[in-house]
């Protein structure tokens, strides 16, 4: 086993997952399987070899940086439009610190 | 005045251009036709998500006045287009396939949407996905699987399936895809359309809702080599809104569709045949004998790390999804959750909003990322990634392009794959190579198995060299009498 339950349910926690007794026993066996598929790239050496983060092409070393223009932002309105919950011009979330 | 227009289901770009230049019909005739055609046949497919009449109309209009006082109205003037549901639309919803985002209405329009309006493209609606664009066989939307209009009890691939279906179907001349691991090729082939993943950086992605943002593309699919050509013609190159976009000219990719490939050096990787022994692999093989046929050189070329694409692709893109759906925890984006604390209403919000497919990435995403592992496998992954590009590089020091299968099979049937993620995962292999290398890279139709179903083949070719890939593709899709075979 490459992964237990009990890792799953760690992860599942990490990633702000809630999950169900069903679903931890599903993803405990379907990440095994993958996680056992991917154990075959250990058959390469890599150690000479620089990670690749991003695909890279030619281009002037300033290409990516431009003028400094103001552009009018969207708006609190429109950004808000969405917010299952707003109020004063925020985003309202269950109360954090007790007063 | 209801005036139908003519084979609508049928119309390439060009057509619609000489129509309207001819008078035959205007764009707002064209549109309601369009509109209608469309509506009355997507019970039959659920491609469409839901139809924008109303924005449609209006194109249709500024293209009709345009006409009427003399001045061009664009390239894509009054084509009917469709928008997968992972690109943004202002004001129009867009649900990327998940109950998440089922009430979620962009403020803004991707750069993709705004330059086909702003070339005279009608869009009719947004096109169904598998959720977060995570899938190869349209299951994993949220709204209900997209039915092949080749044949209905069968997929039409993923993640872009809806906007294939819809070309292949005729409800629209063509559409916005997106492509990580094969999402625009895939349900390409499937569907018998083309299907074009431009070089990594070619299309603006601002507006196109992240994925994998390391692998993520927009590109067109169309019924024919050429409107594909025309519509990323019309998307393609910088913009300030998306820093990793290209700053490379855009050529015309139009001047050179003279059909002459005649000595052209094709490399046929024999990785990718070892053990196809479908119809789909006949197929290629029959596709490459009319490529010779055409005066192409074949060569037997190699790319030794493709064996490890999978295992590599499916950590990074996890990873990184695992990275880029962490937005969606009830506080900004229109569905939540009851939760009595903060951390509670996220983990409920997003146990109850995400479906299998994007829990399964989150966790192993988040998992691979985790205290301890980033080594073993992002950082691993990533090195294996530079060995793949590498193959490209050293591949194209011999050939100008490269000819694969899309899939190991063509469309298969609705439930058959839903129960073995990993063996859907290992399907994607041909495909995902040209995007972890960031090369462009199509699918265009190669004719039928016995059982009628569409197979594709596909070319690669060097970074931004669409221009040979649109090139070579044209002149394989006349020679092979392929054009609107569907």
């Amino acid at each position: 086993m490459k992964i237990t339950e009990q890792q799953v349910r760690y992860v599942a926690d990490l990633a702000n997952l809630k999950l169900t007794d069903t679903e931890i026993a599903r993803l405990s066996r379907d990440l095994d399987e993958i996680l056992t598929h991917i154990e075959t790239l250990n058959e390469l050496d890599t150690s000479q070899i620089e990670p690749m983060a991003q695909v890279l092409y030619d281009a002037e070393q300033t290409a990516t940086l431009r003028e400094d223009r103001e552009r009018a932002p969207i708006g609190n309105d429109d950004a808000l439009a969405n917010a299952p919950l707003a109020g004063a011009g925020y985003y309202k979330v269950p109360k954090v610190i007790e007063r | 005045m209801s005036t139908s227009v003519a084979g609508v289901a049928a119309l390439t770009v060009e057509q619609v251009r000489s129509g309207l230049e001819q008078r035959q019909f205007s764009a707002v005739e064209l549109a309601k036709s369009a509109l209608e055609f469309a509506q009355a046949e997507n019970p039959k497919t659920n491609a469409y998500l839901h139809f924008s009449p109303e924005r449609a109309l209006a194109a249709a209009e500024r293209v009709d006045r345009k006409i009427a006082a003399g001045e061009d109205p664009g390239p894509l003037a009054g084509v009917p287009v469709a928008i997968k549901d992972v690109i943004v639309t202002k004001g129009l919803r867009t649900t990327c396939g998940s109950r998440l985002l089922e009430r979620f209405i962009p403020p803004y329009d991707a750069t993709a949407v705004a330059r086909l309006e702003a070339a005279g493209a009608v869009i009719l609606g947004k096109t169904n996905c598998d959720e977060f664009a995570m899938g190869s066989s349209n299951e994993n939307s949220a709204f209900g699987p997209v039915r092949n209009p080749a044949a209905l009890d069968r997929v039409p691939g993923g993640s872009s399936g809806g906007s294939a279906a819809a070309v292949a179907q005729g409800t629209a001349v063509v559409a916005l895809g997106s492509d990580t691991g094969g999402s625009i090729r895939q349900p390409a082939s499937f569907c018998g359309v083309v299907g074009v993943t431009p070089t990594y950086g070619r299309v603006s992605r601002y507006g196109l809702v992240a994925f994998a943002s390391s692998l993520d593309h927009i590109g067109p699919l169309g019924r024919s080599v050429r409107d594909t050509a025309l519509v990323l013609r019309t998307i393609a190159g910088r913009d300030e809104c998306d820093s990793t976009s290209a700053f490379a000219p855009v050529p015309d990719y139009l001047a050179r569709l003279d059909g002459n490939v005649r000595g052209l050096k094709i490399g046929v990787p024999r990785e990718y045949f070892e053990g196809l022994t479908s119809e789909s692999g006949d197929l290629i093989q029959k596709a490459i004998a009319l490529l010779k046929n055409l005066g192409c050189e074949i060569r037997d070329i190699s790319l030794p790390a493709t064996k490890y694409a999978v295992a590599c692709y499916y950590i990074i893109c996890t990873a990184e999804a695992s990275s880029n759906l962490a937005r969606y925890d009830g506080v900004r984006y229109t569905t939540r959750a009851d939760g009595e604390t903060l951390s509670d209403m996220y983990r409920e919000t997003r146990g109850a909003g995400f479906g299998a497919e994007c829990k399964r990435r989150i966790m192993l995403g988040t998992y691979v990322l985790s205290h301890g592992y980033y080594d073993a496998y992002y950082l691993k992954a990533q090195r294996v990634r530079a060995l793949i590009a590498q193959d490209f590089r050293d591949a194209f020091q011999q050939v100008d392009a490269i000819v694969t299968p899309v899939s190991p099979f063509p469309a298969f049937r609705l439930g058959e794959k839903l129960d073995d993620p990993l063996e859907m995962y290992l399907s994607d292999i041909y495909t995902i190579t040209g995007d972890l290398a960031g090369i462009p890279c199509m699918s265009v139709p190669c004719g039928k198995t016995a059982a009628g179903l569409p197979v594709g083949m596909q070319i690669l070719t060097r970074h931004f060299d669409e221009t040979g890939m649109f090139r070579l593709a044209d002149a394989f899709e006349k020679a092979g009498g392929f054009t609107g075979s569907n």
